[in-house]
């Protein structure tokens, strides 16, 4: 009986030594039409990266630049020392949607197992150690009990279980997460939370598109981007009342003076409104 | 009689592979214009004294050829251009159809099949191209199923998305083509749909679910040939039909067994 223990670590970062990312005067779009233009950052390895904005401020476009689905408009742009897109074996990404729906025959451990598809290339043979990885990422995630039922019996918090298990099992030197929180319930959370720490410690880079303000202030680095870089910097630093106003253009102010430094975000158009703590250290 | 069995049993599993990516994909409309595609190809051979092979492989090369152009220099969605083309061809066969003495009789030939008279040539055709499509879906089934999953993800993984799209028509293509013979390129569509449809609903893997098509696909072609012989229907329409209905009656057992599942009588297999 395999315990789910940490398999043996993989190969290093493709260019030792190179940071995670770095974008120099970056101008991110679709079609050469800029979304967001002079994105300047570092991620080195082991720190993480939050992108809060509104839907439409440019979150997901940099993302997908990040991991080689769109070709940088302006700038330069290096992903774990390479073009983006070069570096596909040792980034793993989770997308906001997934075409997959309903329809498509698979099972859970099915879905986890592609996270080893680009370690083994087309036709390569899956290794003890791809299969010990894929039991690993699903115990951590909780999911190791439900390997074998059809992915379309699963509820949303389940199945989005299952695709962060994914993303643990590709042991990717740098993961880029689209809203992965999305459907988890409250354990789901605490389990994402620890599973992340963990591939922090490990050594991977982690950059995450987030509505959740409260979560995105544990980030080393915050980039608050409303089709423009608003701030970057670390997050009690960057998450103000008056950039989150600029934002997402409605912030309320907790007016209890027991709660002197809670706010409510609202977004102009999607997500619900969140009360934030964003000074819960400081006051 | 045996020779279109055999005939239906390869269609039934070429079209099993294929039909699974095109359930699963989506791709229903660029099949089903593919089919109607080379029906000028087939008709413009015909014509000029050539195998209707070549022109239904012309056929289909204009036709995705075309899909691709429309919907890269015009802002079009792809069902627009896909449609656009779809009918154009079709139109197209039929002119060139129209142009021959046997209009009618040709004309329903390509649309049709003429399943009962397929030669021992081409059942080696076509079992060398069922081979060919099952080999390139075996070598190719993890970017394949990357694709189904999702494009992103197949492109994130080091798989170009396009090139194995592209791959992936190629073998819709390659199994219109050699089917059109038995089953006709009007109702090829039908076979390339309803078994890999039954094998949507009944299956938890792909492979599962090619297996379940190319059983339910054999079936059909079996039942509709007994029954076209008994009832002296269209050979090829009858095992169509029996695949259709097929469909629609797992479909409503499928149905009733959730309905049933949920007042806690049967199981289903989703509960883990």
């Amino acid at each position: 009986m395999m315990l789910a223990q940490e398999p043996a670590a993989e190969k290093p970062a493709v260019v030792p030594g190179a940071p995670s990312i770095r974008a120099v005067d970056l101008s991110v779009g679709y079609d050469h039409r800029p979304v967001v233009t002079g994105i300047d950052l570092v991620v080195a390895a082991r720190t993480s990266l939050a992108l809060v904005g509104t839907n439409g401020s440019g979150k997901s476009t940099l993302l997908k630049s990040i991991v080689g689905l769109l070709a940088p408009v302006a700038g330069r742009l290096e992903v774990l020392g390479e073009s983006p897109g070069a570096a596909a074996r040792h980034i793993a990404y989770l997308s906001q949607a997934h075409a997959a729906g309903f329809i498509l025959p698979l099972r859970a451990i099915d879905v986890v197992r592609m996270a080893r598809f680009p370690v083994r290339g087309l036709t390569g043979r899956f290794t003890r150690e791809d299969h010990d990885l894929v039991e690993w990422g699903m115990r951590t995630m909780g999911v190791w009990s439900l390997a074998r039922s059809p992915l379309r019996s699963l509820s949303g918090g389940q199945q989005q279980r299952v695709y962060l298990a994914q993303v643990l099992a590709r042991r990717a030197d740098l993961i880029v997460l689209d809203e992965p929180t999305s459907g988890l319930d409250a354990g789901g959370r605490e389990v994402y939370l620890e599973a992340l720490a963990a591939e922090l410690e490990r050594g991977a880079a982690l950059v995450t598109a987030t509505h959740d303000i409260g979560e995105a202030v544990e980030y080393d680095q915050v980039l608050l981007l409303a089709q423009r870089v608003v701030a970057l910097g670390r997050g009690r630093e960057v998450l103000t009342p008056d950039r989150l106003l600029d934002t997402f253009g409605i912030v309320i102010r907790d007016p209890h003076p027991e709660h002197a430094g809670r706010f409510v975000v609202a977004e102009r158009e999607h997500g619900q409104p969140q009360v934030v703590d964003a000074w819960k250290g400081r006051s | 009689m045996l020779r279109a069995l055999a005939a239906g049993v390869l269609v039934s599993i070429g079209c099993a592979i294929v039909g699974t990516f095109v359930v699963l994909r989506g791709l229903a409309f660029i099949g089903d214009a593919l089919a109607h595609g080379v029906l000028p190809g087939v008709a413009g051979a015909l014509l000029l004294g050539l195998p209707g092979i070549l022109g239904a492989a012309v056929g289909a090369a204009v036709m995705i050829g075309g899909v691709s152009l429309v919907t890269q220099r015009s802002k079009l969605s792809s069902d627009s251009a896909i449609g656009l083309l779809f009918v154009g061809m079709l139109a197209l066969g039929v002119v060139i159809v129209s142009r021959s003495s046997t209009f009618s009789g040709d004309l329903i030939r390509i649309l049709f099949g003429e399943i009962l008279g397929v030669a021992p040539e081409d059942l080696i055709l076509q079992a060398g191209a069922t081979l060919a499509v099952g080999a390139v879906a075996f070598v190719c089934a993890r970017p394949f199923l990357l694709l189904c999953f999702d494009p992103e993800q197949a492109q994130v993984a080091g798989f170009s998305a396009r090139r194995y799209h592209a791959l992936m028509l190629l073998l819709v293509a390659t199994t219109v083509i050699v089917s059109f013979q038995s089953v006709g390129t009007l109702l090829v569509f039908g076979m390339l749909l309803a078994p890999a449809a039954i094998g949507a609903l009944l299956a938890t893997r792909l492979e599962t679910m090619m297996a379940t098509a190319a059983v339910f696909g054999s079936v059909s072609a079996y039942l509709g040939l007994l029954l076209s012989y008994n009832l002296d229907t269209a050979a090829g329409a009858t095992i169509v039909l029996v695949a259709t209905l097929l469909f629609f009656a797992v479909l409503g057992i499928v149905n009733v067994r959730a309905a049933l599942a949920v007042r806690g009588v049967v199981r289903t297999d989703g509960e883990a």
